[in-house]
């Protein structure tokens, strides 16, 4: 009976249990520590956190050993983690003015206050494999990071300051507008209840910044390509750390941690209709965990292409947009294919049989309609 | 138990938090005074894949209680591989009872059948639904089908079962089909094939839907009219097993599952209901639900 054989199931899910662990282990190599995955994975975790939509990359090496590398599946498993714990609080807005930065560029600018900072990036890498890393060991690690060491210098450190923005610049010369005077500014929570459309933007900026970056980078790509809002400048995508605040109980403001993100700022010309108005600058908005320069750069795709208010293509359509990115969701249900579905079968097997028959008999029908009638006419023609 | 050994804390009881499951309560309530009427709701993400039952689980654990005695069935099997594994997960997080017997159970979680055995006022039967939306397949968008609902306006609904009719000389719908519930809203009854789609009308259990991916909540209360959709001259009616017998049982009036022998050619028919066969072959008394559509095909209408 296939593998609904009566009584079966449980064992077989033990069976596939304990196999998939052998699989995990079965060349008795050293298990890779958590510490470990934490600090020499981290774009990988970054990428958990975000599409997990936890912050913790303790939690999240974790997750990244247990699914044997699959970025997605561990972000699932953080999911279902984070929707045990409870909602507490509601952290203040983040001051990204305020971001200690360790990357910072713009595309649409030669120079901008407090310059260019590449900071971490394989950007202007070339990507070679690297066989030097292949039998890498802890000495070569040490000596890279105190030759690495020697080379800061202390005292310049504490020159390092907070600095404003390249949208700033565009906004107080007054060709950066909103572009909706009016928009939807009621703060949902994705999290606590179901998204009804049109949904107002806080939700769209949260189910982005929870979706899945492959998925993102489809639809943003499509949307530069031709099926959208079109070829955004980056005004600016910066990469580091913002301090998170909570009110508590009694309504004073606490200092929590904290934390990494990515913010990309894309500054597209919206082309007005009405003659008497000047075409002006908006943006579209990406805001992430940790470093995922890609999904942030597609969120500011996607958010501005959902605000053109042309919802012709699938970039900009906000339904389409929201409810495909949903990485976690999309793997579920694209993965419950390989549920057993042989009733729901059984059904469209009965009609299709039926109606093959009904074909058949019509056919049979019409032969012999058409067979008296040409012999009525052969009558007639003898006659 | 699970625990969670970071923080040596368990899990709650029934795994998900009590504002949340009280909130799935609240949202139930208003379903079942809305009969058919989805009511969106937060469908907090669970350790099972979307699509694989997370609606009808944030259902059962919302109302499970202590007392309850679980029975857990998919495509009408007990022991079918995800069936046992959402089992498993709920006995885990609430240690309630479980069970095969239809008759024992309180709550009944199923994916794509109600059991052949009638279900009493004590008994609820909760469905994992992939699609709650009925209009999805004329509308593709949620606001539009909000709106075609909240106006009763389901003209492209009918217009597409006409078509049907004119192209291939019957309503094709297989499984899942639509039904009109109370005379207001039509209704996803989740991929059930036709021949369970009367036994929802005026039962005595409650039915309740969940769909977990599409966070969406609905409800067939006891005693409610739910007419499968049909025109004047194009009935609805059910899969035909009329001269089809069960080779293990003998029986003939249940829903069957069709296996092809290792020839590839001969087909064998057995009773699909796991629970239902087993009580057949066993010949206990089983109270078998009754319908009109049933009664046309023993009479050989």
């Amino acid at each position: 009976m296939g593998y609904v054989s009566v009584k079966g199931g449980v064992d077989a899910i033990e069976n596939a249990k304990e196999l998939v662990e052998f699989y995990r282990v079965k060349n008795h190599t050293k298990p890779i520590e958590i510490k470990q995955i934490q600090s020499q994975m981290r774009l990988g975790i970054d990428k958990i956190m975000g599409e997990g939509s936890l912050y913790d990359p303790e939690y999240a090496a974790l997750a990244l050993k247990q699914m044997e590398g699959d970025v997605l599946e561990a972000a699932f498993v953080i999911r279902a983690f984070r929707a045990t714990l409870q909602r507490k609080y509601y952290s203040d807005v983040i001051d990204t003015r305020g971001m200690f930065i360790k990357r910072k560029i713009s595309s649409s600018f030669r120079e901008v206050p407090g310059g260019q900072v590449l900071g971490p990036t394989r950007d202007y890498i070339q990507r070679m494999l690297d066989t030097d890393k292949y039998d890498e060991n802890p000495e070569q690690i040490h000596e890279f990071l105190k030759e690495f060491n020697d080379k800061i210098d202390n005292d310049k450190l504490k020159d390092v300051e907070v600095y404003g923005k390249v949208i700033d610049l565009l906004k107080n010369e007054g060709l950066l507008q909103p572009v909706e005077e009016n928009y939807d500014r009621t703060v949902k929570d994705v999290t606590r209840e179901a998204v009804k459309f049109p949904a107002p933007r806080s939700v769209t900026l949260q189910m982005l910044a929870r979706g899945e970056t492959g998925g993102m980078m489809a639809l943003g790509y499509s949307s530069m390509r031709g099926f959208g809002s079109g070829h955004g400048t980056i005004g600016e995508l910066r990469y580091g750390e913002v301090k998170i605040n909570v009110k508590d109980s009694k309504g004073r403001r606490r200092y929590i941690g904290k934390i990494n993100v990515t913010e990309c700022e894309m500054i597209t010309k919206i082309n007005t209709t009405k003659k008497s108005k000047v075409p002006y600058f908006a943006i579209g908005y990406g805001l992430v965990f940790g470093q995922n320069e890609t999904k942030a750069i597609c969120m500011s795709i996607l958010d501005r292409g959902i605000r053109s208010g042309n919802p012709s293509s699938p970039s900009n359509n906000q339904e389409f947009v929201l409810y495909h990115t949903e990485g976690v969701e999309a793997m579920g249900f694209t993965n419950h294919l390989k549920l057993p579905h042989y009733v729901t079968f059984q059904s469209g097997l009965n009609n299709l049989r039926e109606a093959v028959k009904r074909n058949i008999e019509e056919k049979e029908s019409n032969n012999k309609f058409y067979k008296a009638l040409s012999k009525e006419r052969n009558k007639e023609k003898i006659l | 138990m699970i625990e969670n050994k970071k923080f040596n804390t368990e899990y709650n009881f029934a795994f998900i938090d009590e504002s949340t499951k009280k909130e799935i309560r609240r949202k139930l309530l208003k379903a079942i005074c809305i009969p058919g009427h989805q009511v969106p709701y937060s469908s907090p993400e669970m350790p099972i894949a979307r699509g694989w039952g997370t609606g009808g689980l944030h259902i059962t654990l919302a109302i499970i209680g202590k007392e309850d005695t679980l029975k857990m069935i998919d495509q009408g099997s007990d022991a079918s591989v995800n069936a046992c594994n959402l089992r498993d997960f709920v006995n885990k997080t609430t240690g309630c009872d479980i069970t095969f017997d239809t008759r024992d159970a309180t709550i009944i979680q199923t994916r794509h059948r109600i059991t052949e055995e009638k279900l009493s006022d004590k008994q609820i039967m909760v469905f994992q639904v992939p699609m709650p939306e009925p209009l999805r397949f004329v509308e593709r968008y949620e606001y539009k089908t909000r709106q075609m609902h909240a106006e009763a306006d389901y003209a492209k609904m009918w217009l597409t079962l006409y078509e049907s009719y004119v192209k291939w000389g019957d309503i094709m719908q297989g499984a899942g089909y639509p039904v009109m519930v109370h005379n207001r809203y039509i209704m996803s009854p989740s991929p059930i094939p036709r021949w369970d789609i009367p036994n929802l009308e005026k039962s005595e259990c409650i039915y309740l839907f969940g769909a977990g991916r599409e966070k969406r909540l609905y409800a067939v209360p006891p005693h409610t009219d739910v007419k499968p959709l049909e025109l004047e001259d194009v009935k609805f009616h059910i899969e035909n097993f009329v001269e089809i017998f069960c080779a293990s049982s003998g029986h003939n009036n249940a829903f069957m599952d069709e296996m092809y022998q290792d020839d590839g050619i001969s087909k064998k028919y057995y009773v699909n209901d796991s629970n239902f066969l087993d009580k057949l072959l066993e010949k206990k008394e089983v109270m078998q639900h009754t319908n009109k559509y049933l009664n046309g095909l023993q009479n050989g209408q």
